[in-house]
């Protein structure tokens, strides 16, 4: 192989890539505007009506896919480029020393913009309490690092517009916030395992801070498409099929019955239903958009959703390798009691 | 001999760190030990906190994430 030669200047780096990005962007504006004529036009093509259930299936797979597909990708891009702003180490420092309230606020919000993998979610706990961040705190930023990411915010916006999306937003912040308040509250350090309180007295090591240029951002951008986008698309497709599906062949307000907003127990159920599953959003959500089209509340499922990534089996077992049984569930039962009562002023303001 | 240590619980990327350390030495020919570390109380004993980390003689030299290439062919 031959080796590049590593004195280009930056600068010049750069200009491929504001220009293909350029490109990119009137490329992706342009597509997306034309999603409905596409869809129609496809539709015609295989000699459907949009008044057969078939036909309207096929109208909602070609719709939803691609223009999910175009939302992801431009997003995961822009949140790859500000994830190089804010590393776990940098946000572990803003957040050290933070007092209760204020700091769950800011680490609630941290969770969104740093980039976080649930299989690091036990270094990263121990390295948080290590450098002096509160329990509670800590556990803000890691109910809100999974539950509010960019993966679950473009389908919402996709598929229901950006108040339900804004909503999301907000009320996954709140829980993460009120969570994290209650375990701060509880003082429960003594039910971490030992040999965590035990490395809670030992060092830090701080990798120096390296500097990124702008070209190695909008590398880290392409970075997150492929790694992002390349992980979840084949579980779009499925949920949108699954949910074109639906939303052919089932018949309205079939789901109004058990999951309408007049049934009290379909939160709560929803919600223990969640907790085995274990999913990214983005299979999940065409299947809800496509069981609201079919008269279930949007609180019900929203509360599913939230419950399916942010009370997970997978993850409670990771996490049980630094906490003990009483932590996690304590941990599990303020998650989902924050989540049922999302679930019911959702049914109720909607 | 360079002693690389791998930190990481297992999941892909710390494969794919691997085997890019791996692939890295073999075509400079460099011979090198390299270690995986996956038990976590020895992972959160370097301090750390997302893991892939890599560890060349003792010293962190990187965390969080596949490296880069070019990062990569600079330890040696």
């Amino acid at each position: 192989m031959t080796v590049a030669p590593l004195e280009i200047p930056d600068r010049q780096k750069l200009w491929p890539w504001l220009l293909g990005i350029a490109l990119a962007s009137i490329a992706w504006v342009a597509v997306y505007s034309q999603l409905s004529a596409g869809a129609e036009w496809l539709v015609a093509g295989f000699g459907l009506s949009r008044q057969t259930p078939f036909g309207e299936a096929v109208h909602f797979f070609f719709y939803d896919t691609p223009k999910v597909l175009l939302l992801l990708t431009g997003i995961v891009f822009v949140m790859g480029i500000i994830q190089t702003f804010f590393s776990p180490a940098h946000t572990r420092t803003l957040l050290s020393g933070k007092r209760q309230g204020v700091g769950n606020v800011l680490a609630a919000a941290l969770g969104i913009v740093t980039p976080f993998c649930s299989c690091s979610a036990v270094p990263l706990f121990i390295g948080f309490l290590s450098a002096g961040v509160p329990l509670g705190v800590t556990f803000s930023f890691l109910i809100s690092a999974p539950m509010v990411n960019e993966v679950a915010l473009v389908l919402l916006f996709g598929m229901f517009g950006w108040q339900v999306a804004v909503l999301y937003l907000g009320m996954g912040l709140l829980i993460a916030i009120f969570a994290g308040l209650v375990i701060g509250k509880l003082n429960m350090e003594r039910f971490l395992e030992d040999w965590v309180q035990k490395i809670l007295a030992g060092q830090t090591a701080h990798p120096a801070d390296e500097k990124i240029s702008w070209s190695e951002r909008f590398q880290a951008g392409g970075r997150h498409v492929r790694e992002i986008v390349g992980k979840v698309w084949p579980y779009i497709l499925l949920g949108i099929a699954l949910g074109a599906g639906i939303h052919g062949y089932v018949p309205e307000d079939f789901m109004a019955s058990f999951m309408g907003r007049d049934v009290w127990w379909a939160v709560p159920a929803a919600v223990v239903l969640g907790v085995p599953m274990y999913t990214n959003a983005a299979g999940i959500i065409p299947i809800v958009e496509a069981l609201i089209g079919k008269g279930a509340a949007l609180g019900t499922v929203l509360a599913f959703m939230m419950s399916v990534i942010a009370l997970s089996a997978p993850e409670m077992i990771i996490l049980r390798k630094a906490l003990k049984p009483t932590l996690i569930a304590t941990f599990a039962g303020v998650v989902a009691v924050g989540i049922m009562l999302v679930g019911y002023v959702f049914n109720l303001v909607l | 001999m360079q002693e690389f240590k791998v930190l990481g619980t297992g999941c892909a990327n710390c494969r794919n760190t691997i085997a890019l350390i791996e692939a890295v030495a073999k075509e400079k020919g460099i011979a090198i030990r390299l270690e995986k570390v996956e038990d976590l109380p020895a992972i959160m004993g370097y301090g750390v906190m997302s893991t892939p980390g890599v560890v060349i003689d003792g010293t962190v030299v990187h965390a969080g994430g596949v490296p880069t290439r070019s990062k990569v062919e600079s330890w040696f």
